[in-house]
């Protein structure tokens, strides 16, 4: 690593110590942004040398890294960036923080696929899905499927392992052969995850022709865009690989969506040699993800928290709580997106018949909505009032991401 | 009102519907009921004819490639200008609403509209994003609106047609105007579940689809307590 590169890691991770220590955050973002300043192109000399998956899509990538990084952990030590902080200045942080090791997992937000695939020249990317998220700022589904596509164009030796549920990410995985440039198609390993959001995948993002879903299949009814073969597919509790072979996978993770990510986790590994048999024990150590999932005892309730930030990731929400008191907080802060238009793209139905308590800056946004719905609610003002109105038991906490970061503070930064 | 019941289309939800579009079917449907009215809805994807008997139609937003779709479709299939010509009522939202005029851009191309309503759209020099508020045509008999928009088009209105409201808060059409409405078809740049916080618009669309002229009032508590919340929202925004 050239000096400059070694005093910019240094001072880093200084700074990463001394945010941590001063109780303003978890240090995951600042040193990154402090050492990218003393060495633009430290991301790049971190990464050399060592072999790199990145995770992408719009929900799931925080947990699917922690899942991936246990796997690839058979090999050896991995570096990740597991407090879900997923810009280069994480990125940059988290590789500065782990030191030398040969692998790395890192979690990238879908904005900046491109920037990180130059950057780190991984080994193999795991594309997860693409649905509405943040729309008033965020780029819009066809057009993010757009930027990953022409990414991967740049890159025709990484391997890919994507989502065969998604057209989206199918398109994307797929960007046309051009030799006469040197473009020649990514391997692509596909997985099947399930997908329960379809509302941002009925228009063909090849030809604008209607997609035609039947049962897990789909295909474009004007191309011949359609659903790919997984090699890696969920079945029952457990994981089924390319070869045949049924791996059973306990979680300490709730829901269907998290044997998906856990298939995910799979796949990647399997890309740096990793036996599915070897690897599946160690999904089963991640109990929560930077809070998500994560059970904190008080006061003789059991409250579990839930991150839900946009449609898709809402109905996976659902799927995972217990029938038990539920409470939503909902927040409109800049990482949240402005914009509450989306709580009109959830159907709320599963809650009836549960106790439902509302909070958060929009709580009123979602009031509107729950009345709509036909589900009966509470308002209260503080997570305090929440907890002193429900019985003793467990609590489901569900929250979009300023929201869930406010009451993970209350709960003293639970991770 | 057809005769047995209230009919509520809700054109293209496979094309046009990207921010909560569905809420305004329903909070319409919602606010009928509660009436005791019954009501059929509706939902007609683009691959399906539209039909022309039903009382009111909603269209939603949309990203370019769909919105120009969604125009192709309605002028090919024509079920939308025939509930017009027999008095239909036609809500539309953002992308709904500019397909409602005689031309929009869609991917730097100028695209034919559907003409039910004077205006055109084109490109405006920065999309608008933001909380949008106005006063409402006064004629029309209902409090500010209040939405959010998110949009990159700029609106030229017509004499055929009158503002839906005078810009407070936002861009709307142009920074003056807001919306467009002429009979009983409206277009506004509130996005997606526009009726949420707007439900005097919703009962609004209710008697113009009825012709019934007094509405029984509705426990409105937590639509005025966010209207409310977000007039403070954006009078703080304006100090600051």
């Amino acid at each position: 690593m050239p000096l400059r590169a070694k005093v910019a890691s240094s001072v880093s991770r200084t700074a990463a110590a001394l945010s941590r220590a001063a109780g303003r955050g978890d240090g995951s973002v600042i040193g990154g942004w402090i050492g990218l300043k003393i060495d633009p192109d430290l991301l790049v000399h971190l990464s050399a040398g060592r072999a790199i998956a990145l995770v992408s899509g719009t929900n799931g990538k925080t947990t699917t890294t922690r899942l991936a990084t246990a796997a690839v952990g058979v090999l050896g030590r991995v570096a990740t960036n597991s407090f879900g902080a997923n810009m280069p200045t994480g990125h940059t942080s988290a590789l500065a923080k782990a030191g030398s090791t040969p692998y790395a997992v890192l979690e990238v937000d879908e904005h900046y696929l491109a920037q990180v695939l130059e950057a780190t020249e991984p080994h193999v990317v795991a594309l997860l899905n693409l649905s509405r998220d943040q729309l008033d700022r965020a780029k819009e589904v066809a057009m993010m499927a757009q930027l990953w596509r022409a990414a991967l164009v740049q890159h025709p030796d990484v391997r890919v392992v994507a989502n065969a549920d998604d057209p989206m990410v199918v398109w994307a995985a797929t960007p046309p052969a051009d030799p006469a440039r040197g473009h020649i198609p990514p391997h692509v390993t596909w997985f099947s995850a399930g997908q329960r959001w379809h509302d941002d995948s009925w228009v063909c993002p090849e030809c604008g022709s209607t997609i035609e879903r039947s049962g897990e299949q789909w295909r474009c009814t004007g191309c011949p865009l359609r659903r790919p073969e997984p090699q890696w597919t969920v079945e029952d509790d457990g994981v089924l690989d390319p070869t045949g072979a049924w791996h059973k996978v306990q979680l300490q993770l709730p829901g269907k969506v998290n044997l998906g990510n856990a298939a995910t986790a799979l796949a990647v590994a399997a890309e740096f040699g990793v036996r599915p048999v070897d690897a599946v024990s160690r999904l089963g150590t991640v109990s929560s993800v930077a809070g998500r999932y994560a059970q904190v005892d008080r006061d003789g309730r059991n409250i579990r928290l839930l991150l839900a930030k946009n449609p898709a990731s809402w109905l996976e929400a659902f799927d995972m709580a217990d029938e038990a008191p539920t409470l939503l907080s909902i927040n409109a802060r800049d990482p949240d997106g402005l914009d509450t238009s989306w709580l009109f793209d959830v159907d709320f139905a599963p809650l009836r018949g549960r106790q439902v308590l509302i909070t958060g800056d929009r709580a009123y946004d979602l009031a509107v909505r729950l009345d709509v719905n036909g589900v009966p609610f509470q308002h209260v003002r503080t997570f305090d009032d929440a907890i002193r109105a429900v019985p003793p038991g467990r609590l489901e906490v569900i929250a979009n991401y300023t929201a869930f970061q406010d009451i993970r503070a209350e709960l003293d930064r639970v991770n | 009102m057809s005769t047995e019941s209230l009919r509520i289309v809700w054109i293209y939800p496979d094309l046009l519907s990207t921010y909560g579009d569905r809420g305004n079917m329903l909070i319409l449907a919602r606010r009928a009921q509660l009436r005791g009215m019954p009501v059929e809805v509706l939902e007609v994807r683009s691959d399906q004819r539209l039909p022309a008997t039903a009382d009111i139609y909603l269209i939603g937003g949309g990203e370019d490639g769909p919105q120009a779709l969604g125009a192709q479709r309605l002028l090919a299939d024509g079920g939308l200008h025939r509930a017009v010509a027999q008095g239909s009522v036609v809500f539309g939202v953002c992308a709904g609403y500019q397909l409602l005029g005689s031309s929009f851009f869609a991917k730097g191309t100028k695209c034919a509209g559907l003409e039910l309503l004077d205006l055109s759209s084109d490109r405006g020099p920065a999309r608008a994003v933001g909380e949008l508020a106005g006063e409402v045509d006064p004629r029309l008999g209902i409090p500010a609106l209040s939405g959010f928009e998110n949009h990159g088009g700029r609106t030229h209105l017509g004499p055929g047609v009158s503002p839906l409201a005078r810009v407070t808060t936002g861009v709307g059409n142009d920074g003056a105007t807001e919306g467009a409405w002429r009979g009983k078809l409206l277009g506004t740049y509130s996005h997606g579940p526009a009726l949420a916080r707007n439900p005097a618009l919703a009962d609004l669309l209710l008697r113009w689809a009825t012709g019934v002229h007094q509405l029984p009032a509705l426990d409105d508590t937590w639509a005025e307590r966010l209207r409310s919340e977000r007039r403070a929202a954006v009078a703080a925004a304006a100090r600051a």
